[in-house]
């Protein structure tokens, strides 16, 4: 679906990261978690591709004034890296943008009751909230957000209004545990004797720890993956990523945008040469 | 008045002269979502090979003022994958299909040309003879006239049906290119493929593309792609499509005006994936804004 957005809301909500809350046709509030959409920063050609983000939230918005009607919206969490996020940033309420989505596919929940381990690193976390938001609904949830500093763990208190538990881990120590995020949620593991499965967004190393640990415990795991893309549609084959069995002779590339942005841990190959 | 928007391409009749390019359009499945592909031209699908390719690591892609850069290595699902699995959609869709192909030798083109010569949903054929991003094939038959000549005439021999060979813009001398692929039996040309280049990671003091060098699309190449759709169009009797950055109507007008015949719509489709309907449209409204009653009145006519 291509659709027209109104800007609604452009915070920044740490430094260096932007929450973005948008209007959006009813058919989004349908988005699983962990779909992404494909935003076009502005209508001139430079910058020329769209950004991909993951979907943060969804709802309804009630507009602040009396009589106002309430209508669909949509979030999105992200950092400033460049051209095209740094113009993000710039723009206002009832400033319009081009918007795809909702693309690839979404984390499949899993059963009900079961502990469902939340990882995510930094901006990761921006898939995440949705689907934590889903998961509440029927099973207990644990969040363990890591980062480089207080600054990079983002948004924990809308998590904990969900009913989540929370960690949070910094490199820096400047937040909860110092050190990496994954050490935390082994020592969850340990604890529930590897019960639960884990859901993980964040940088490819983070995701490849997570992976392995998830491996080693036969925990299962699913990571959502970021990949340079075009197109967001299957087209421009440029974000792919490779399939476990992968390799010269049998070449198994995926495409993030389409088959994934999800994938089963165990299906990726993680020891890239 | 409703302006006649139709044109040929060698025996290939289209309703209005835009296509997709390869490489940006999947196997026209993937964008059916956001173009009624019943209101474009015609769509090329993405360039096959004799066996699937796995193509390049990555990254593969990397955005530039105004462009993009790709080194995707071809990557494709092979002839036979596209027989049983895309092929069938064609079927389904009034839109000619055209296959864009390539190979590592003349034997391959032309084996690859007579396979596809028989499949009834295949219009016609790009060859591409003009890949940046693959060490063999490609591009080396797209920088020598002899060469090129020598694939153009092994796929000629292979199929009767219409034979377009799509350029490269990485030669000294694009007219020589353009009239060896005429001389040896080519009906039309595609005019440009991607201009080879480069981006570099200062901080990381890396090349950004894990092939080094891609291929240079989008808005940023458009002059140069108009400049070599005029020349070529001068030097050859058969028609030219002209390709290079073309994002609106008025842009796919201007390649009309410098001599194509036909245009493909490319990187503009990752921005805009309704781009090809929107430009179909838009030049047909021109036209009858401007009270032209048949776009191959502006075919070339350029004036001064």
């Amino acid at each position: 679906m291509q659709f027209k957005a109104m800007i609604l809301d452009n915070a920044e909500v740490s430094p260096g990261y932007w929450r973005m809350r948008m209007t959006a046709p009813t058919e989004m509030l349908a988005a699983k978690p962990g779909q992404f959409v494909m935003v076009r920063v502005n209508p001139s050609i430079d910058p020329l591709i769209r950004r991909p983000f993951g979907v943060f939230d969804v709802g309804m918005h009630q507009p602040a004034y009396t009589g106002a009607v309430a209508q669909p919206y949509l979030e999105i969490l992200y950092r400033v890296v460049g051209k095209g996020t740094g113009m993000l940033s710039d723009l206002h309420e009832n400033d319009i943008l081009d918007v795809l989505g909702p693309l690839g596919s979404g984390f499949d929940n899993g059963p009900a009751g079961e502990e469902k381990l939340i990882v995510g690193g930094g901006v990761g976390l921006a898939p995440l909230y949705l689907l934590a938001k889903e998961l509440v609904k029927d099973s207990p949830v644990r969040l363990f957000a890591g980062g480089r500093t207080k600054d990079d763990v983002l948004c924990i208190t809308e998590f904990e209004r969900l009913g989540v538990e929370c960690y949070t881990a910094t490199e820096d120590g400047s937040l909860g545990e110092c050190g990496l995020v994954t050490k935390v949620l082994e020592q969850r593991l340990d604890a529930t004797e590897n019960k639960g499965q884990i859901f993980a967004c964040g940088p490819h190393g983070m995701l490849k720890a997570v992976a392995a640990i998830g491996a080693k415990r036969s925990v299962k795991t699913q990571v959502s993956l970021e990949g340079y893309m075009a197109c967001g549609m299957g087209a421009c084959l440029g974000c792919v990523c490779q399939g476990a069995e992968h390799s010269a002779e049998n070449p198994d590339y995926r495409c993030v945008c389409t088959e994934g942005p999800v994938f089963e841990a165990a299906e990726l190959k993680w020891e890239v040469a | 008045m409703k302006p006649d928007m139709s044109v040929e391409i060698g025996s290939l009749k289209l309703r209005n002269p835009v296509m997709t390019a390869s490489g940006t359009f999947g196997y026209g499945e993937e964008f059916s979502q956001y173009v009624d592909l019943e209101k474009i031209g015609a769509f090329v699908t993405k360039g096959l090979s004799l066996k699937p390719r796995a193509g390049n690591p990555t990254p593969r892609i990397v955005e530039t003022p105004g462009g993009m850069l790709n080194a995707i290595g071809l990557q494709n699902v092979g002839i036979d994958a596209f027989i049983q699995k895309k092929v069938p959609f064609l079927r389904s869709v009034n839109t000619p299909a055209i296959a864009n192909f390539f190979g590592y030798t003349p034997d391959e083109y032309a084996e690859l040309a007579s396979r596809l010569d028989a499949i009834p949903e295949v219009a016609a054929l790009e060859v591409n003879i003009s890949c940046p991003n693959v060490k063999q094939g490609g591009i080396v038959f797209g920088t020598d006239p002899n060469c090129a000549a020598s694939v153009v005439a092994a796929c000629r021999a292979a199929t009767k049906k219409t034979l377009i060979v799509k350029l490269s813009p990485n030669v000294t001398d694009i007219v020589e290119m353009a009239q060896a692929c005429e001389g040896a039996g080519a009906d039309a040309l595609s005019v440009i493929n991607t201009l080879t280049g480069m981006a570099i990671d200062l901080e990381r003091r890396r090349p950004v593309l894990a092939n080094v060098t891609g291929g240079l699309s989008g808005p940023a190449i458009k002059p140069i792609a108009l400049r070599m759709v005029w020349q070529v169009a001068r030097a050859v009797k058969i028609p030219v499509i002209g390709i290079g950055g073309i994002m609106s109507a008025t842009d796919a007008l201007e390649f009309i005006l410098a001599g194509a015949t036909a245009v493909q719509v490319g990187t503009a489709s990752f921005v805009n994936p309704g781009a090809a309907q929107e430009i179909a449209e838009g030049m047909e409204q021109w036209l009858a804004e401007h009270g032209i009653a048949d776009i191959k009145s502006l075919i070339g006519a350029l004036e001064g």
